[in-house]
């Protein structure tokens, strides 16, 4: 049994939304995706799914308050205390153990509510040995760089490039909130506030909601709709504990592939896609990600950033979208969002920022500080 | 659809205050599990991990946190979370991963530490409500479910004694669990029915205690039940089922669980089941509260609306009568630990299913049981139904 994607909504990503409620942003990513599939929620969804934390809510118990808005009163719906494409994988999972034929993954991000966000990112850290050390979190992130560009031997000048690179694609989005002609430059001059990581490295949070529809195969073609095809889907965890995790290579990244490919029959990830998008919310962890994933060469990432190997006209353009530092990071909705990017470009409904020829992706996510957490996905279109 | 079993599960004491870190309780559970599966962990596919509010361990990400303890260090490692249906819905998790064929063995383990919250774990509860709605209030729990107690035993006219009693059978099946918090073998109708009234109609006795503790299962495909010769110690899983009802609590008819009937008739049609009265032979429905327990019997379809608590006075619910109800001793016996409860439900249900439940066993012979959990703001039902 197939599982594609048949519906997308994602809602307009501002760094704050004054006007509409959590609940309301759920709404309207909701409706949106519903329209796009072309379905009623109420009688056509047999699952829905949502991924969200109790503290980025700030909610006792953030499940009671997901059905309304999206139609799933008395219908099988359930939390996941992970990532978008961690939702996705148990959406992906109940359609193919044959239990629901259609089901809805939501995820968002009001983070603009969020008073003292770094605070909570700090509860996330061992409350036992590293959350008494204080300071801003994320100093676990200037750390993980150095790591990061010690053991690979690439340089901070190429993940000022990354920033550059992606908060000027997101000119180019509609929905992104951070979009801007930087130059790298400038990215490499912004204050090494967590050094060597420096401000502009760092994702600015935004608020957003993303709604995606999957269908089983015979469900999509009761629909008559052209599925973006879910062909591989992975997660996997390092450990939580910051002094025995692996720094230098995201191993959760390269897990989550392996699991991913696998499934998909990916044997030459390097060749194997048009197009990523994968985890930027920190500009060097784009680099990290493309070698976990085997899409580039160990040590090169920074090398084919340099020779415009990532951009719209490069051999795997990455992050067309603007990712996260051009978008905003929209926490738990970050990875459900390079699904719906994805799944526009595949459709060919990518506007201004169309590739040619996309017919395969690879999309990827991490769960943000302090975890190390991420997920995967193989896309494609066509047989 | 490939088939799945539970082969193995292991539950730590339940108590007011553990010494234990929550990593620790869901590391000592999880070992339990698989020596009875007869496993390690490089065995183990995918790990699922339920637990409920961060807010009562005070961590950010919980099951980030909970991760290593649990086995899942470098595996793909999965939270849900469905409030206090977590208890059976994270083996529902467990189920679809081994149903959909991206797994052959998953560890399913539930945590809960409630303890760290001081002063008392229901200042958490102060923040499940609606902020604009609900919160100026200042409701609690205890009030509302003493709304939805008055409003049951109102709409059929049930005495309160017929409550009170489920409380009694509970803690008295409770003594010889060897995690039980609260088993009482001398216990009273009178010492329920005269215990300190809490929110009119709810008494003291009416109430499960908050508690530490951790449970696991290992779910395992056909497959390797076979290769493993675990058939002798298996229990299948036969149906899974789950729902939740709006979050506007005031816009819900209380006197009947919709959202438990419509998460049963869904495991119910999965497992082949039209008349649940006959074919199911015994039930773990969730009792946090006494009358939680008749409620949910008549919403998993197995009393008739209103007459649950007959069903109790006549005994036909006590472990040796026709359909034994919390044999374990159910929350109200052994505690609850919210989302570790899976070690009374599920877990129940797979060591009486394969005659392990020692001075428990229900003494007629049992081939299905189902079991059912309650969360979320009196909200949310998950149901499995496993045979033998």
């Amino acid at each position: 049994m197939k599982v594609g994607i048949v519906g997308v909504g994602v809602t307009p990503f501002r760094p704050t939304t004054p006007d509409l409620s959590w609940k309301e942003l759920m709404y309207d990513g909701a409706q949106r995706a519903y329209a796009d599939a072309g379905i009623d929620p109420r009688t056509d969804v047999d699952s829905f799914i949502t991924c969200a934390e109790d503290y980025y809510e700030g909610f006792g118990i953030f499940d009671e308050f997901t059905p309304d808005q999206l139609g799933s009163v008395l219908r099988p719906m359930h939390t996941v205390g992970g990532d978008g494409i961690q939702g996705l994988a148990n959406g992906f999972m109940q359609i193919k153990s044959g239990l629901a034929n259609l089901v809805a993954v939501e995820s968002h991000s009001k983070a603009s509510d969020i008073l003292t966000f770094n605070g909570i990112v700090a509860h996330a850290l061992d409350p036992i040995w590293n959350k008494p050390l204080g300071g801003h979190p994320n100093y676990v992130a200037g750390l993980e760089m150095d790591a990061f560009l010690r053991a690979s031997g690439n340089t901070a000048k190429d993940c000022a490039l990354v920033v550059a690179a992606n908060r000027r694609a997101a000119l180019k989005n509609p929905v992104a909130a951070y979009g801007a002609p930087v130059t790298p430059e400038q990215a490499a001059a912004s204050p090494a506030l967590w050094s060597p990581l420096r401000q502009l490295d760092a994702a600015g949070l935004a608020d957003g909601c993303v709604v995606l529809v999957l269908a089983s195969e015979r469900a999509a073609r009761k629909m008559e709709a052209d599925p973006v095809w879910i062909r591989g889907i992975g997660w996997a965890s390092d450990t939580p504990s910051l002094e025995t995790r692996d720094w230098a290579t995201a191993s959760y990244a390269r897990l989550a592939a392996e699991m991913a490919y696998r499934i998909a029959k990916v044997r030459q990830p390097a060749k194997a896609f048009d197009l990523a998008e994968v985890d930027d919310k920190f500009s060097y962890k784009e680099l990290q990600h493309l070698e976990a994933l085997g899409l580039a060469k160990k040590g090169q990432s920074g090398k084919m950033a340099r020779r415009g190997a990532l951009g719209p006209d490069g051999r795997l353009p990455t992050n067309v979208s603007g990712g996260s530092l051009g978008c905003g990071n929209v926490l738990d909705a970050s990875g459900l969002h390079r699904v719906a990017e994805a799944v526009l470009q595949l459709r060919g409904e990518a506007g201004s920022r169309q590739l040619d020829r996309a017919r395969t992706a690879v999309v990827q996510s991490w769960r943000g500080l302090p975890t190390s957490t991420g997920a995967v996905a193989v896309l494609g279109v066509g047989r | 659809m490939k088939k799945v079993a539970v082969v193995g599960a292991g539950m730590t004491i339940f108590r007011r205050r553990l010494q234990e870190t929550g990593k620790e309780l869901s590391f000592e559970a999880a070992r339990m599990a698989l020596d009875q599966a007869k496993m390690e962990i490089p065995d183990v596919d995918a790990v699922v991990h339920g637990t409920g509010p961060d807010a009562f361990d005070g961590v950010h990400m919980k099951g980030e946190y909970l991760l290593d303890g649990s086995g899942g260090t470098r595996k793909p490692y999965m939270r849900v979370y469905t409030g206090g249906g977590t208890g059976v819905f994270s083996t529902i998790a467990g189920w679809w991963h081994i149903a959909s064929g991206l797994a052959d063995v998953a560890l399913v383990v539930n945590e809960e530490k409630m303890s760290s919250c001081l002063p008392h774990p229901q200042s958490v509860f102060a923040n499940i409500w609606d902020p604009i709605l609900d919160r100026p209030l200042k409701p609690n729990l205890v009030w509302i479910f003493a709304m939805e107690m008055n409003r049951y035993m109102t709409v059929h006219g049930i005495p309160y004694e017929d409550i009170a009693r489920v409380s009694v059978k509970n803690k008295r099946n409770a003594v010889g669990h060897p995690c039980a918090q609260l088993p009482d073998a001398n216990i009273t109708l009178e010492d329920v029915m005269n215990s300190e009234i809490m929110a009119w109609p709810v008494h003291r006795l009416d109430i499960s205690p908050p508690s530490d503790g951790a449970a696991a299962v290992v779910l395992a495909s056909e497959d390797v039940v076979r290769k493993r010769k675990l058939r002798d110690q298996a229990a299948w899983i036969k149906g899974v089922g789950w729902c939740i009802d709006s979050t506007m609590w005031t816009d819900r008819d209380l006197v009947f669980p919709e959202y438990v009937a419509r998460a049963a008739k869904m495991a119910y049609r999965q497992a082949k089941i039209d008349r649940p009265k006959r074919q199911i032979d015994f039930a773990e429905p969730y009792d946090p509260f006494d009358y939680k327990e008749l409620h949910h019997l008549e919403g998993l379809g197995l009393a008739d609306k209103g007459k649950a608590g007959l069903m109790t006075r006549e005994g036909i619910t006590q472990r040796d009568g026709d359909l034994p109800v919390c044999p374990s001793g159910g929350l109200l016996g052994i505690g609850n630990p919210i989302a570790a409860t899976m070690g009374i439900k599920i877990g129940e249900l797979y060591w009486q299913l394969t005659g392990q439940a020692g001075k428990r066993q229900i003494p007629n012979e049992v081939h299905t049981g189902v079991c059912q959990a309650w969360g979320d703001l009196m909200q949310y039902g998950s149901v499995v139904v496993m045979g033998a």
